[in-house]
C-alpha cells in the first residue's frame, strides 16, 4: 500500500538528531510495550508480515507523529481485536470483560530466552529455478496495490541490475493477507541515483533494495 | 511534519506523550494478563535480555574477529548468518544475515525505509533515530547529508552504497579497520567498532579517540 511507512526519498520531514549515549528505552510503558508485542508474536494467531501491514495502516498523522513503540501498541490493540483475542470494550475499561480466543502458545518466562535464540527463519525452498542471474538488467515492477508489499514506491518501474540472488523467502505481499507463503526467489537488486531520483542525484550513489522474483521484469 | 496528530483527538506534541501511553499500555498489559495470554515475567525476561545480554557489543566482536582474522572475514562474506552463529550470536532479528564490508572505495549504509528492520542479533534494538522518519526518508536519497549530521564528512570521490533493507534479510557494515592497530588484540579492536560504524552512520575509533 501507498501508506505513510513508505518515505524513501520524502522531504521536509526534520532533522535526524542522533542522541548522545541514547538509553534503549524513553519510558517504562516502552519495555512493557516491546515484552508484549513480542509475547503476542508467539500466539503464533499472525504473521510478522501481517503485523507489519497493521502498522502501516495506522492513518498517516498517527504514524509520522508517533514514537516507533506507540506504532507498535496500536497496531497490536488492531491485531488482537481483529483475531478474537481482546474486544475493545476491554481495552477502555482496561479489564477483562469476556472469554476470547485461546492462543496455540502462551509465552511464559522460562520460554523467552529459547523462543529469542531461535528466532523465526522465513527462507523456504521453491521447487524452480531463478528466473533472473546475477548481472542481468531488470526492470521494477509500476503497481499501486492497495494491500502489502515491500517494493518501495522510489524503486518502482526502475533499472536496475541484479547483484546477489539470495535464496527463496515467503512471500510478504500474500502472507501479509492470510494468503499463504507462497515462496519466491529473492534478488539484491542495485540502482544508480541517477535512475532513481534523476536530475541532481548523487553521482557516487548506489542504492540497493532486496526484491521477491515477482516484482521483477525482463528488460 | 505535523506537531499533533489529527486523528485522535488527544493533539499533544509527541514527546509528551508518556502519560497517555503509559495508560494506554497499562490496559492492555492489564487486559492480556487477566485473560492469561502473557506472562508478565515474560516480558521482564525479553526485557532484561535486550537491556543486557543482545547489543552491539556482539557486532564489534563480529567486526573484531573479521579484522583479525582473513579466514573468518571470507566466511563472513560467504555466509554471514553461520560465521556469525559461530560467535554464538544469533536469533530473532537475526537469521539472514548479510555482512558488507567497507573499502577505501566505497562506504555501505544501512536502512529501512519501509519499517523498522535492524539485525538485532548483532545490534540490539535499533536507536530511535534509526526508526524516526527522517532517517528512513533521507537516508536513501541524501546519505552525505544524513552523515553530516552524524559529524561524517566522506571524501567527495568516495562511493556510497544505501542498503535498503526490504526483505528479511538483516545488514552488518563491517567498517575499515583503523591505522595503527596491527598488533591489537580481538578484545582491543572491538573496543574500536562502534554501533554507528556498523549501521554505516559512522567509522571505527581511531586508535587515538579510543583512549
Amino acid at each position: 500500500m501507498n501508506g505513510p511507512h513508505d518515505l524513501g526519498g520524502q522531504h521536509g520531514l526534520g532533522p535526524i538528531a542522533p542522541e548522545k549515549d541514547e538509553p534503549y528505552f524513553h519510558a517504562e510503558w516502552e519495555k512493557r510495550a516491546l515484552g508484549i508485542t513480542l509475547s503476542c508474536g508467539a500466539f503464533g494467531a499472525w504473521t510478522l508480515d501481517e503485523s507489519r501491514h497493521a502498522r502501516e495502516s495506522l492513518p498517516p498523522p498517527i504514524y509520522l507523529s508517533a514514537s516507533y513503540y506507540e506504532i507498535w501498541v496500536r497496531a497490536l490493540e488492531t491485531l488482537l481485536k481483529r483475531h478474537g483475542f481482546i474486544t475493545q470494550a476491554e481495552l477502555d475499561t482496561g479489564h477483562m470483560l469476556e472469554k476470547g480466543r485461546e492462543p496455540k502458545r502462551v509465552l511464559k518466562a522460562e520460554m523467552a530466552a529459547g523462543v529469542l535464540a531461535k528466532g523465526g527463519p522465513c527462507d523456504r525452498p521453491v521447487d524452480r529455478p531463478p528466473r533472473f542471474a546475477v548481472g542481468q538488467t531488470v526492470r521494477t515492477k509500476n503497481f499501486n496495490p492497495e494491500t502489502h508489499t515491500r517494493l518501495p514506491r522510489y524503486a518502482r518501474a526502475k533499472v536496475g541490475v541484479v547483484e546477489a540472488v539470495q535464496g527463496s523467502f515467503v512471500f510478504p505481499d500474500d502472507n501479509a493477507h492470510g494468503k499463504g507463503e507462497n515462496p519466491q526467489w529473492l534478488y539484491t537488486v542495485v540502482f544508480d541515483a541517477g535512475e532513481v531520483w534523476g536530475e541532481g542525484a548523487d553521482p557516487t550513489l548506489t542504492v540497493s533494495i532486496d526484491a521477491w522474483e515477482s516484482y521483477l521484469e525482463r528488460v | 511534519m505535523s506537531e499533533h496528530h489529527h486523528g485522535d483527538g488527544h493533539g499533544h506534541h509527541h514527546d509528551n506523550h508518556f502519560t497517555d501511553m503509559e495508560a494506554r499500555v497499562k490496559a492492555l498489559e492489564t487486559v492480556l494478563t487477566e485473560k492469561g495470554l502473557i506472562d508478565p515475567e515474560a516480558i521482564d525476561a525479553i526485557v532484561e535480555t535486550y537491556e543486557t545480554k543482545v547489543g552491539p557489543r556482539n557486532g564489534a566482536r563480529v567486526v573484531a574477529k573479521a579484522w583479525s582474522d582473513p579466514e573468518f572475514a571470507d566466511w563472513l562474506k560467504r555466509d554471514a548468518t553461520a560465521a556469525i552463529a559461530s560467535l554464538g550470536f544469533a536469533g530473532r532479528q537475526g537469521e539472514h544475515m548479510r555482512a558488507v564490508f567497507n573499502t577505501p572505495d566505497t562506504h555501505n549504509l544501512v536502512v529501512c525505509t519501509l519499517c523498522s528492520c535492524y539485525p538485532w542479533a548483532v545490534l540490539g534494538l535499533p536507536p530511535v533515530w534509526y526508526k524516526a522518519p527522517p532517517y528512513r526518508s533521507r537516508a536513501v536519497i541524501d546519505p552525505r547529508g544524513v552523515l553530516a549530521e552524524f559529524g561524517l564528512e566522506l571524501s567527495a570521490e568516495k562511493k556510497i552504497r544505501v542498503w535498503d533493507s526490504t526483505a528479511e534479510l538483516r545488514y552488518l557494515v563491517v567498517p575499515e579497520r583503523p591505522e595503527g592497530t596491527e598488533g591489537f588484540s580481538e578484545d582491543a579492536l572491538a573496543e574500536l567498532v562502534t554501533r554507528d560504524s556498523m549501521i554505516g552512520t559512522g567509522l571505527a575509533l581511531s586508535r587515538e579517540a579510543a583512549r
